[in-house]
């Protein structure tokens, strides 16, 4: 029986088991006129219904979770000790085995032992489904029968629902703390990985990226004399490179847009261009990659020759360019928030002292908004520094140590793109670094955003 | 005396102030002026922006939406078709027997050469085709020979039949046609020959090749080998799973996290943390995300690599902040007077938030969920480094199946050798993106303004 159709059971017992509470509670109400129920009938309904499924789907979840492994342990302790002294080959037959079992091809005849092994597979497996669900169905009746005799008049039975309801809601809100322990876990545990074969001093202070390739099947130890090198400061130079020029873009124009939209404006200009800024947030990135990539690269490369300039068309300046009008509507409505925010009290001080209206912004708005507004630069500058598809298609992906944004570069962010996703082994230092590099991009966006959101909060509060 | 000096100073000084300030009343005007035009500057700017990026794409993935097609009249020919008659399952034979003589009968088709039906028909009407055999298939694009094998095998009768077709020309025809490469090129820079040129220019000019609107864009999967009939159905296919895989499991997850942060839990340290953990999930990029799917999803839990599965797991972990943030403000822009009075009339907690104040907060749940999903539609990063960038050829039919998604297709499709006819087919992809996009974002505004309601 497939899970699916499994649970399409358990859904089925659910609607039953409800409808049985259903009966029942009229049932006892009819038998004790005297006495009101505490709760509604559909509440013990339900109560049943959850009696009767959930301590089965639990049954369901560990055993599909630790049967497996336990299996495997099983399947092991029957292989010749041959096989099972050495890893790698006990993979590779537990693989083969797996197949057999499951009647799909294998290339090379298979060996007595592993017949033998694939029919004891598949025997175990179809008696652990089928301990499984009779273990389950036993549970199902079990709780279905426990729930059904408890129903009486002085059962609390919706103050029980709103328990288990509770208890739903937390398991949801404790999802997002476990993504960011698993985020950190797998993380730093690739990473630790990662820093046994090349030391932290190279990664973080080397000044030259050149990891070479690495091939599946070749031994770990032999890795060691041909490897390239791991220094990550070329791509952390062109990370800050290309936000720098993005935020060079975005600021201004940003900034500006937004004072001039919460100042100035008509309400009608306002209403209007201020969704429209905010598409550029919408966008995909990687269409702004696509837009840097065919039109603005060469657009640039064409004015640098005008100039008498040597611009590449996939350089730090095309990425920077095109991210900077990506971020343009971060900056615009986070400060155009902020700007709105300022008591209205200290513009009309401003104003009645005879000061005009761009003094009284320039000297009286925009220092009572500026933490704000660097909050807001912060989270756009980390914002830049994590955008991946736009430095993909038009960063050029050089790994060089320079200043000049007419050059090809690489970020931190491409360099995971393109190490995870070539031809590298997966557990060698080609691979791993990519989650060194995951890792450092993680601390350094993690820091800005708690230094913007610390400012922007303290700013909120000071004018609530 | 002195009151007649203080009656004259007193104007004096008093002008004297009001002259300094009337002689920078106008510097101070200019600088008003400038800094207001400065301003509109910006807005006009980043509005050009805006329209030079959509011109810019539409101007190019338009004409993509339509193909050089040529009508032919293909005679299915008997001689070439020499095939078995289709096997019927019979009553006395299992399903097991009767695939396998399927699969035999379609062997057989698969052996057979459906070009010589396409350049048998070709050769009617192109008068000098016997002299250049070998360049007549360059006009049809590859992929059309399976069109047919797939007519003959869903209904072998039409063998010994002739019927008039619409085929979908070359890519470097279409190229050609639409002006999209250089003519004046040498010969030994272009991808077609001499004679092939002539023959797409006499056969556009006599009507049998037209300019028709591609459904095999919308149709068909991914190809490499013919690269005029590549389409976005699998990867359209990818991404609609995905959303799906979002919708049910982000979305829920997220407002009930929403609801009991914002409704249950207590005001503590350990909620505080929460508090700020989310915040900062929502701001870590993309790509880490994708960094904790190849490591968690594909190394630990063995999920299949490039699978929609994953891709939507990966997508929900990344959206979740976002729609936990958004439900929690519309949560908190309902009325304590709403709860207040739900709980006075003896509404338990639960009751007070389920029965009223989570069917207030619904429209702006929907919508929250809306730029959710919308989001996790456009994202590319994450889904590069869990594999599903490689090439499908076929569209998925589950979530478990190898596929891409439609950013991950773009980006496939602007690292295509032949430029000049993936440029449009990209920003045409980028369009339907786009537009996808712009539908979702324009529900949930609509939503928005439909249901908004100030307290």
């Amino acid at each position: 029986m497939s899970n699916l159709t499994l649970m399409i059971v358990l859904l089925a017992l659910l609607a039953i088991a409800y409808q049985l509470g259903l009966v029942r509670t009229r049932q006892v109400a009819g038998q004790n006129p005297a006495q009101r129920m505490h709760s509604r009938p559909h509440h013990y309904g339900v109560l049943v219904g959850l009696w009767a499924v959930l301590p089965a789907f639990f049954i369901f979840l560990l055993w599909s979770w630790g049967s497996p492994w336990a299996i495997d342990q099983l399947l092991i302790a029957q292989l010749p000790e041959s096989i099972t002294s050495d890893n790698q080959e006990l993979r590779v037959a537990l693989r083969r085995i797996g197949n057999l079992a499951s009647n799909f091809g294998v290339v090379s005849e298979a060996a007595d032992w592993e017949l033998q092994a694939a029919a004891f597979l598949a025997e175990t497996r179809q008696l652990s489904s089928g301990l499984m669900l009779a273990l389950m169905a036993a549970v199902s009746a079990a709780g279905l029968l426990y729930g059904y005799r408890r129903i009486s008049p002085l059962q609390r039975a919706r103050n029980q629902i709103e328990k288990v309801v509770k208890a739903a809601l937390v398991l949801c809100s404790t999802v997002a703390i476990l993504t960011t322990i698993g985020i950190v876990l797998s993380m730093v545990g690739e990473s630790l990985r990662f820093f046994s074969f090349v030391s932290p001093m190279d990664f973080f202070f080397g000044t030259t990226w050149n990891p070479r390739f690495s091939t599946s099947g070749v031994a770990e130890g032999s890795l060691t004399g041909s490897q390239g090198s791991f220094g990550m400061l070329p791509l952390l130079a062109g990370t800050f490179l290309i936000a720098a020029i993005a935020m060079v873009v975005a600021i201004p124009l940003g900034l500006l847009a937004a004072i001039y939209l919460s100042e100035y404006a008509s309400p009608k200009l306002r209403a209007t261009a201020k969704p429209i800024i905010e598409v550029l947030a919408g966008i995909p990135t990687i269409v702004y990659g696509f837009f840097a990539l065919v039109t603005v690269g060469p657009f640039l490369s064409d004015l640098g020759d005008f100039f008498g300039l040597d611009i590449r068309a996939t350089s730090a300046l095309t990425a920077g360019v095109v991210m900077g009008i990506m971020i343009i509507p971060f900056i615009s409505s986070l400060s155009d928030d902020i700007i709105t925010q300022v008591p209205k009290s200290l513009r009309d001080g401003s104003l009645g002292l005879g000061a005009t209206k761009s003094e009284t912004i320039r000297k009286v708005v925009l220092p009572a908004a500026l933490p704000g507004i660097v909050g807001a630069i912060l989270l756009a500058a980390s914002r830049a520094i994590g955008e991946t598809m736009i430095v993909v298609l038009a960063a050029g992906n050089s790994p060089s140590l320079t200043a000049n944004p007419f050059e090809a570069v690489s970020t931190m962010t491409v360099t995971i793109v393109n190490q995870l996703t070539g031809d590298n082994d997966f557990s060698s230092p080609q691979s791993l670094v990519a989650f060194a590099l995951g890792l450092t991009l993680f601390v350094i966006t993690l820091l800005l955003n708690v230094v913007a959101l610390v400012i922007v909060r303290k700013y909120r509060e000071q004018y609530e | 005396m002195s009151n007649q000096t203080d009656t004259t100073s007193q104007p004096m000084l008093k002008s004297a102030v009001q002259q300094k300030v009337q002689a920078s009343l106008s510097r101070r005007h200019r600088q008003e002026r400038l800094f207001k035009f400065t301003g509109l500057t910006a807005v006009m700017i980043s509005l050009a922006l805006v329209a030079m990026l959509f011109i810019n794409i539409f101007s190019k993935g338009l004409p993509a939406f339509w193909q050089t097609s040529i009508t032919l009249d293909i005679y299915f020919d008997p001689a070439i078709i020499q095939i078995s008659e289709k096997p019927v399952q019979r009553a006395d034979e299992s399903s097991n027997e009767f695939r396998e003589r399927f699969l035999a009968w379609q062997g057989e088709l698969g052996m057979i050469n459906f070009n010589r039906l396409i350049s048998d028909s070709l050769m009617q009407v192109l008068p000098d085709a016997d002299q250049h055999r070998r360049q007549i298939l360059r006009v049809v694009t590859s992929g059309e020979r399976f069109a047919l094998r797939d007519m003959v095998k869903d209904d072998p009768s039409i063998i010994g039949q002739t019927k008039r077709l619409n085929l979908l020309t070359d890519a470097n025809i279409d190229v050609w046609l639409k002006g999209n490469i250089d003519r004046s090129l040498p010969d030994h820079q272009q991808q077609l020959s001499p004679v092939v040129q002539k023959w797409a220019d006499d056969l556009y000019a006599s009507g049998i090749i037209k300019n028709r609107f591609s459904f095999a864009l919308f149709m068909n999967p991914d190809s490499r080998s013919s690269l005029a009939s590549a389409g976005l159905a699998g990867a359209f296919m990818g991404s609609l799973f995905m959303m799906l895989i979002v919708m049910f499991l982000a979305v829920p997850m997220g407002v009930a996290a929403a609801i009991y942060l914002e409704e249950f839990a207590p005001k503590n340290k350990i909620t505080d943390l929460v508090e700020v953990n989310i915040n900062n999930l929502a701001a870590v990029p993309s790509i880490v995300f994708g960094l904790l799917g190849a490591a968690v999803f594909i190394g630990w839990f063995n999920l299949p690599i490039s699978a929609p599965m994953v891709g939507g797991l990966v997508l929900s972990l990344m959206t979740l902040p976002t729609v936990i943030i958004a439900t929690r403000s519309t949560l908190k822009a309902i009325p304590p007077s709403i709860r207040q009075a739900a709980l006075g009339l003896g509404a338990s907690k639960m009751q007070t938030i389920f029965h009223h104040v989570l069917p207030l907060a619904f429209p702006g749940i929907l919508t929250a969920s809306i730029l959710g999903v919308a989001q996790a539609l456009g994202e590319a990063a994450p889904l590069l480094l869990i594999g599903m960038k490689s090439f499908v050829a076929t569209v998925p039919t589950s979530p478990f199946e190898q596929s891409t998604a439609l950013p991950v297709q773009i980006f496939l499709w602007q690292g295509n050798e032949l430029r000049n006819f993936f440029e449009a087919r990209t920003s045409a992809a980028i369009i339907v993106l786009l537009t996808m996009m712009i539908s979702l974002n324009g529900i949930a505004i609509w939503l928005r303004k439909k249901f908004e309601q100030r307290w």
